[in-house]
């Protein structure tokens, strides 16, 4: 079996990417009968010396013009295997179809000019190999007789493109100089740059290894369909990781349900097959009839992906309008689709200079990082540990927008938070109303969630609202982060997931206190809109989030604890605010500005606010609305 | 750690297994699906990659747009294989060359008949997918296609501003009364093809096995196609054939050959 491999031909424009492929195919006698005649022909009509790039650009527009507007794929094969060569235009307003050209490849070569050097180009569509996984890059400085057949212009081009690649984390693996349109070291070694001793560019190509998935990743069979054709019912997909075999226990996530592999069903075999791998487009049949759809991931229940409602990600943005924080699009993760939000713009990155800088939106054909958020729990990995189920597009309207490449950096996987584990529990029904016990202390349970930054004056505020409360004859008690931490908590550290564990906990232990009439304030960080939107779920009909809200510099120089000076020098990691994302709350129902005010002012705001919706005028409203609908 | 040699798929496996979920995001994203049969060795392929993705089932009507010039062989293949394949048939007729584009070239202007017959096949059935069989490897402009190819309310394929497509995400939002060109096979070459059918053992048209030192490489109506020289009478000689041969696999399909651009204006128009 020979080997096949796919490699883009990438650059910026002009600096001569067709031209090599046109000289690439005619050097190595691949040309069909005729076709060198055809371009002749095509030239001498529009009174131009003869153009290899005509060999790709097969529209008439891009042969009127002398530029490549859409990629192209042919085939070629040297002694050792065979090539799909796709050329990718260098022009930025069609960076769209370089993505395109780019994303179906598997090694790549950056052509530049040896007169011009790096150009914009050359760097975006470096980085953006970079971004869509690819990381065999050749780089061929062209147009050597231009400049001489220098070897110091030659070092200097190679100094500046090893530079820029290094520092994106591409190692290139051969720097050829060349003349594409004379054939120099393109199949032949050119007599003309006889201090060159590398290889030529037909052999770099050789040089390339061919990608084998690997086999010990955890399973992934994200479900593409689910056929009823016969009295079968076929659930199909294709494996992106792993293998899968029958008798094998599967989970399908987000819903988590289980169920075992029956039969692996084809048509046309002599056998059904026992197994299957990586790269398969199959169809199976379950020992359960368990309702799945379109989109979920089976795995086996040891590896799992991640499953969240907000992450972070790398993109590239090709919409015509840009992409802004608060925008909604549509999301295309393998077959799985879903509404998204732009949370927020963290930075949009320079392909330039590689600079970072804060931004509200990231404009066509630049890249930056996002944080994005859905309406419900999604299954997906990180990029890093599995490529196909870690990047998804973006779709705005009609046409995919953009792409990206997933982080889990500072968020938690919520498997857990949402999974119950044991089985076998049947709910007691309490033999008081919750009413009666509202009625009997004058006032409704509740929770007062307090969220805000470190130092905005959470704790100060839950321990004085406490004791007025007492005054008031409320019962009112403070569930507080590091008292919390010492008993119930004690087992949980700092990553993201023991966080979200606190808090998930502390939600509850407050629901138990609001139900049982009492009104329990937390003074947590609380970062976290899932975290506290599933607190707010836990003690439906009791939750009042309450935004204690102050600017970060005045919470720096106020460090109650001193933790922002540890979180400046690196001493505490992901510290909120420095090194973490703080998610301020979208609709509080209470907004405490902290940052002008005095203690006392806040205190009664807040008591104002409990006195008018959990005192006694709430408890005879709640009364009226309970018993007259019983 | 790579994966064994016995899991390693082969080539013709990747080029199937991809197909297959072509098919299937076809399948999933139209309402209004069809698949155009030409009768030809591509579209052979296609009709049995679908069988293998539904599983012996073919859940769309499969189109042949008939031009009433086809070879007698053809005509024949397709009599047989509908019955025995059990495919719900849709055919359409194609209007006279005189109502064709005048400023064509006279096989151009014939050729064109096809896409007429096909645009009033599109209206009558209401369809929002269509699947045809074109390969990269065939011609320039095909080349340059997506997998899910938007085409406009009067059917046109605007070349120079077409969507962006990667990873397997194939665009499936489209403004109504456009219908989209899916093509299973654009990733596959002229000897994939052969290959294949040898080895799924998928009945062929015998035009395409030489008879008097000629042979058919490409089928399409009986005026304006030609046989290039040939003495592969089976697929294993077609198959050494295509690894030495420099001359184009449309060669003999005149409608290519005249003028620089004539092709692509043909399937701007719609052809396929």
């Amino acid at each position: 079996m020979r080997e096949k491999l796919n490699i883009v031909i990438v650059g910026h424009v002009d600096h001569g990417k067709s031209t090599l492929v046109g000289r690439l195919f005619h050097d190595t006698n691949s040309l069909p009968e005729g076709k060198f005649e055809a371009i002749k022909v095509m030239c001498e009509k529009r009174g131009m010396p003869f153009e290899w790039a005509f060999l790709m650009d097969a529209l008439q527009a891009e042969r009127d013009q002398g530029i490549t507007i859409d990629t192209c794929q042919i085939w070629f094969h040297s002694k050792k295997r065979d090539y799909v060569i796709i050329d990718a235009p260098g022009h930025k307003e069609f960076l769209k179809n370089m993505v395109t050209g780019a994303a179906a490849s598997e090694a790549a070569l950056l052509v530049i000019d040896a007169d011009e050097g790096m150009q914009e180009q050359s760097r975006r569509h470096g980085y953006l190999l970079h971004l869509l996984g690819i990381r065999q890059v050749a780089v061929v400085v062209n147009k050597m007789d231009k400049v001489k057949f220098s070897e110091k212009r030659f070092n200097k081009v190679k100094t500046d493109c090893v530079a820029y690649l290094e520092s994106i984390g591409i190692t290139a693996s051969e720097i050829i100089p060349v003349s594409a349109r004379d054939g120099d070291n393109i199949v032949k070694r050119s007599a003309k740059m006889r201090w060159y001793q590398g290889p030529m560019v037909v052999e770099a190509l050789d040089g390339f290894q061919v990608p084998v998935p690997a086999a010990d990743q955890p399973l992934r069979f994200p479900v593409q369909d689910v056929y009823k054709f016969d009295d079968r019912r076929i659930i199909v997909g294709r494996i992106e990781a792993g293998t899968l075999k029958v008798g094998d226990e599967l989970i399908f996530s987000p819903s988590n349900k289980k169920a075992r592999v029956k039969s692996i069903e084809a048509w046309s075999v002599s056998e059904q097959p026992s197994e299957a791998h990586v790269g398969q487009s199959i169809g199976i049949t379950l020992d359960e009839q368990l309702f799945i759809e379109r989109g979920h991931i089976a795995s086996n229940g040891d590896a799992p992906p991640i499953e969240t409602d907000v992450f972070r990600a790398r993109i590239f943005w090709l919409g015509k309008k840009p992409l802004k924080e608060g925008n909604e699009y549509k999301l295309k993760l393998g077959p799985m689709e879903c509404r998204v939000r732009v949370q927020s713009v963290e930075s949009e990155i320079s392909t330039q200079d590689l600079k970072s800088s804060k931004s509200e939106a990231i404009e066509r054909h630049n890249v930056g990082e996002v944080i994005f958020r859905t309406p419900k729990i999604i299954a997906l990995d990180e990029f890093v540990n599995n490529p196909r189920t870690g990047r998804f597009v973006l779709v705005d309207g009609y046409e995919i927008a953009g792409g990206g490449i997933i982080s889990m950096e500072g968020y938690a996987d919520q498997r857990d938070l949402i999974t119950q584990q044991s089985t076998n529990i049947t709910k007691v029904k309490h033999g008081i109303r919750a009413l009666d016990r509202e009625m009997r202390n004058n006032h409704l349970g509740g929770v007062l969630w307090f969220t805000g930054l470190s130092g905005a004056g959470k704790s100060t505020l839950a321990v004085e609202v406490e004791r007025q409360l007492y005054k008031k004859g409320y019962q009112a008690y403070v569930l507080d982060g590091d008292n919390i931490r010492q008993g119930l908590n004690a087992n949980l550290g700092f990553s993201p997931e023991d966080r979200a564990e606190n808090i998930r906990r502390v939600g509850e232990v407050a629901a138990l206190f609001s139900r049982s009439g009492v009104i329990a304030i937390t003074a947590f960080i609380s970062p976290y809109r899932s975290d506290r939107e599933r607190a707010r779920r836990a003690a439906i009909g009791y939750f009042h989030e309450i935004f204690i809200k102050a600017d970060l510099e005045i919470c720096e120089k106020r460090d109650p604890k001193g933790l922002y000076k540890k979180a400046r020098t690196g001493e505490i990691k992901e510290f909120t605010g420095i090194s973490a994302p703080y998610e301020a709350p979208e609709t509080p129902e209470l907004v405490i500005d902290t940052t002008d005010s005095t203690v006392q002012e806040c205190v009664n705001k807040i008591l104002d606010y409990v006195v008018e919706n959990l005192g006694a005028r709430a408890v005879r409203e709640k009364r009226v609305r309970v018993e007259g609908a019983e | 750690m790579n994966i064994g040699i016995d899991h390693q798929m082969s080539d013709l496996d990747q080029l199937e297994s991809k197909s297959i979920y072509i098919l299937r995001e076809a399948f999933h994203s139209f309402e209004k699906l069809g698949l155009l049969w030409s009768l030809g060795k591509d579209s052979n392929v296609m009709i049995w990659l679908c069988r293998k993705a539904f599983f012996g089932y073919i859940p769309f009507p499969c189109v042949h747009v008939d031009t009433g010039k086809k070879f007698k062989e053809m005509y024949d293949f397709r009599d047989k294989y509908s019955k025995e394949w059990n495919l719900k048939m849709i055919t359409g007729n194609c209007p006279p060359v005189e109502e064709m584009d005048a400023s064509f070239p006279p096989a151009a202007r014939s050729a064109a008949r096809k896409t007429a017959g096909l645009k009033a096949l599109v209206e009558r059935e209401g369809f929002t997918g269509l699947i045809a069989g074109i390969r990269r490897d065939e011609e320039g402009t095909r080349s340059k296609e997506r997998v899910f190819s938007p085409r406009g309310k009067t059917g046109r394929w605007n070349s120079s501003d077409q969507p962006p497509e990667f990873w397997d995400q194939f665009n499936s939002d489209f403004p109504p009364g456009c219908h989209v060109r899916i093509h299973p096979l654009l990733h596959w070459t002229e000897k994939d093809i052969w290959r294949y059918t040898l080895r799924e053992k998928i009945p062929v048209i015998p035009l395409y096995f030489s008879k008097g030192g000629k042979r058919y490489r490409s089928l399409g109506d009986e005026d304006i196609t030609s046989p290039v020289k040939s003495n592969a009478k089976t697929i294993p000689e077609i198959i050494k054939e295509l690894e030495t041969t420099r001359v184009a696999e449309r060669s003999g399909r005149a409608m290519d050959h005249e003028g620089e651009d004539v092709f692509e204006r043909l399937r701007a128009e719609g052809y396929m």
